[in-house]
């Protein structure tokens, strides 16, 4: 069942990765960030990046989409790869021509190289993964994943039904309040304000403008949505039921064993090959 | 059996505000749907919160079913058979599907899982958007958004339904959507009705009506007992339905049409003063 999603970077096609639990995606996650870290040479990141393409493979999702995510950390990307690369405490200079690359305290060398490879190979595979995460698990699915994921903290006593609410709440919010925020704009609009000229403080200043009543409105909604709830018998209780269960499958097998395999792949390479680091 | 019962009723929410209630009296059978009047600020809406408990009374006696509802341990229990509807459908919703919206109600008052699937398909059926079930509410048009709050209510399987100006945010397609829902739940499922609201044709479709001023009742009778009464209607800052308005201009511009408040019954008096003329 395809599931309407207005926000988030949800990719609504059928597949084996959407079909897959939440709870396995998530977990699946973790043990692959895990053994990004855990790789201390090229082949361990080998055996993580064809792990990767499988996935994405399985997901149909298109590769361009999930490539855009590297978009919004290309700065980082290219900062960390700058201060590796002139910084890293090296051996060998990397000589050209006649002229050796160092300078007071910028030193290329030829392992900072191989490492800011390294690094930039991990941060990579991070950001891919976490949103394959994304693009194939829907906001609501993704939520119900997390609180049964964290259903054993009930026994510190940790209210996890309610962050669950709160989480859910605040999907469900966030259209309302983009559409709000839009009505907000264009009134503001209409009374003379200008968002889209003027220097950086010009402009934050305008936002204020929007900020204000879109908080009252915002504080608005919550006291009305605790009305509504409360005349719906919400009381907070450990009682309530739940309606949605999630059921694991063979396909969550297959995840959960493709991910045992290929942390013990990793550990092996570690072992058998030598490290980098 | 007597749904809602209000004694001498007294409420008020500090000594500046206006939304107060002074010595209301008055009951509500089970099975009727009765329509509550008035122009904002007249203590109607009051009347919805203090019937579930949302509101505490300060004075007097509410019964829902017997059941007192100053006490706080019949709080969840008066929730469970009062299902209040509210003006803005945005901000009821919980969920971002409607099938988890619906189940709020029943996963809050501990109902089996199988059972709760059973009352979503029967409250969603009940309001006519079962194809719905799936689709995100942000999406639905307001008449629909309504609808789904009306569903979610019903899962609790309330025997009142009280709508507290649930129209009032509605285009006229949405108003009509809401109205038919709530007549037909009324006639068909036995659901006791409160229609709280200041839209005239749509109390012309309750048993009774009341009309509220100031935080009191100063009016009570059929619809069309209070519509009569047009111009004490007027010193409480309420109009006729329209098609009453429009008789009310016919006679005073010389045609001698009777007082009528529905479209076909006006119809029908133009035709006989019609036929009449030319004879």
């Amino acid at each position: 069942m395809l599931k309407d999603v207005t926000f988030g970077q949800y990719y609504p096609v059928k597949s084996f990765v959407h079909n897959c639990d939440p709870r396995i995606k998530i977990l699946f996650l973790i043990g692959f960030i895990v053994a990004v870290f855990l790789a201390s040479n090229f082949y361990g990141l080998a055996l993580c990046a064809a792990v990767l393409v499988i996935g994405i493979l399985c997901s149909r999702v298109p590769v361009q989409s999930i490539l855009r995510s590297i978009k919004g950390i290309l700065f980082l990307l290219a900062f960390t790869a700058i201060l590796n690369l002139f910084f890293y405490a090296g051996e060998t200079t990397v000589v050209i021509g006649e002229i050796p690359l160092q300078w007071g305290v910028v030193n290329i060398t030829y392992e900072g190289i191989y490492f800011m490879l390294f690094l930039m190979f991990r941060l990579f595979m991070l950001i891919l993964s976490s949103s394959l995460l994304t693009l194939t698990t829907t906001p609501v699915n993704l939520t119900d994943g997390i609180e049964s994921l964290l259903t054993p903290l009930k026994w510190l006593r940790f209210p996890v039904h309610v962050l669950a609410l709160v989480m859910s709440i605040a999907l469900r919010m966030i259209p309302s309040l983009m559409d709000e925020t839009d009505r907000i704009m264009n009134a503001q609009k209409a009374r003379g304000t200008d968002f889209e000229h003027g220097n950086i403080f010009k402009r934050v200043k305008a936002i204020v403008p929007i900020l204000i009543p879109l908080l009252i409105g915002a504080m608005r909604r919550a006291e009305e949505l605790g009305d509504a709830m409360d005349a719906r018998c919400y009381t907070g209780s450990e009682n309530r039921t739940k309606y949605k269960k999630l059921t694991f499958t063979w396909r969550d097998l297959i995840v959960f064993l493709l991910c045992a395999a290929l942390i013990a792949g990793v550990v092996l390479c570690n072992v058998y090959l030598g490290s980098i680091l | 059996m007597q749904a809602l019962e209000f004694k001498n009723v007294n409420f008020s929410y500090g000594a500046q505000s206006d939304f107060s209630l002074n010595n209301v009296n008055f009951s509500v059978e089970e099975g009727e749907l009765v329509a509550v009047l008035g122009h904002n600020g007249s203590g109607k809406s009051t009347l919805a919160r203090l019937c579930n408990g949302l509101l505490k009374l300060k004075s007097g006696t509410i019964h829902v079913f017997g059941m007192d509802a100053s006490e706080d341990k019949n709080t969840f229990a008066i929730r469970q058979s009062v299902g209040v509807v509210f003006q803005n459908p945005d901000n009821q919703m919980v969920a971002s599907t409607v099938e988890d919206d619906v189940a709020f109600g029943p996963e809050n008052i501990g109902v089996e899982r199988k059972e709760i699937g059973e009352r979503i398909d029967f409250a969603l059926r009940a309001v006519g958007m079962e194809k719905y079930r799936h689709a995100t509410p942000a999406r639905l048009s307001g008449g629909q958004k309504q609808r789904i709050a009306i569903a979610g209510v019903l899962a609790i399987k309330p025997r009142i339904l009280i709508l507290d100006e649930s129209t009032a945010m509605l285009d006229p397609k949405g108003r009509k959507e809401i109205m038919d829902v709530v007549l037909k739940l009324n006639k068909e499922e036995k659901i006791t009705v409160l229609l709280i609201t200041h839209f005239m044709e749509e109390a012309l479709q309750a048993d009774r009506a009341i009309v509220m001023n100031k935080g009191e009742i100063v009016m009570q009778g059929t619809p069309q007992e209070i519509f009569s009464r047009s111009e004490e209607l007027e010193c409480y800052g309420l109009t006729l339905p329209p098609v009453g308005y429009i008789c009310k201009g016919l006679q005073a511009s010389g045609v001698s049409v009777g007082d009528c408040l529905k479209v076909q019954e006006l119809a029908e008096e133009i035709e006989r003063c019609a036929s009449r003329q030319n004879i």
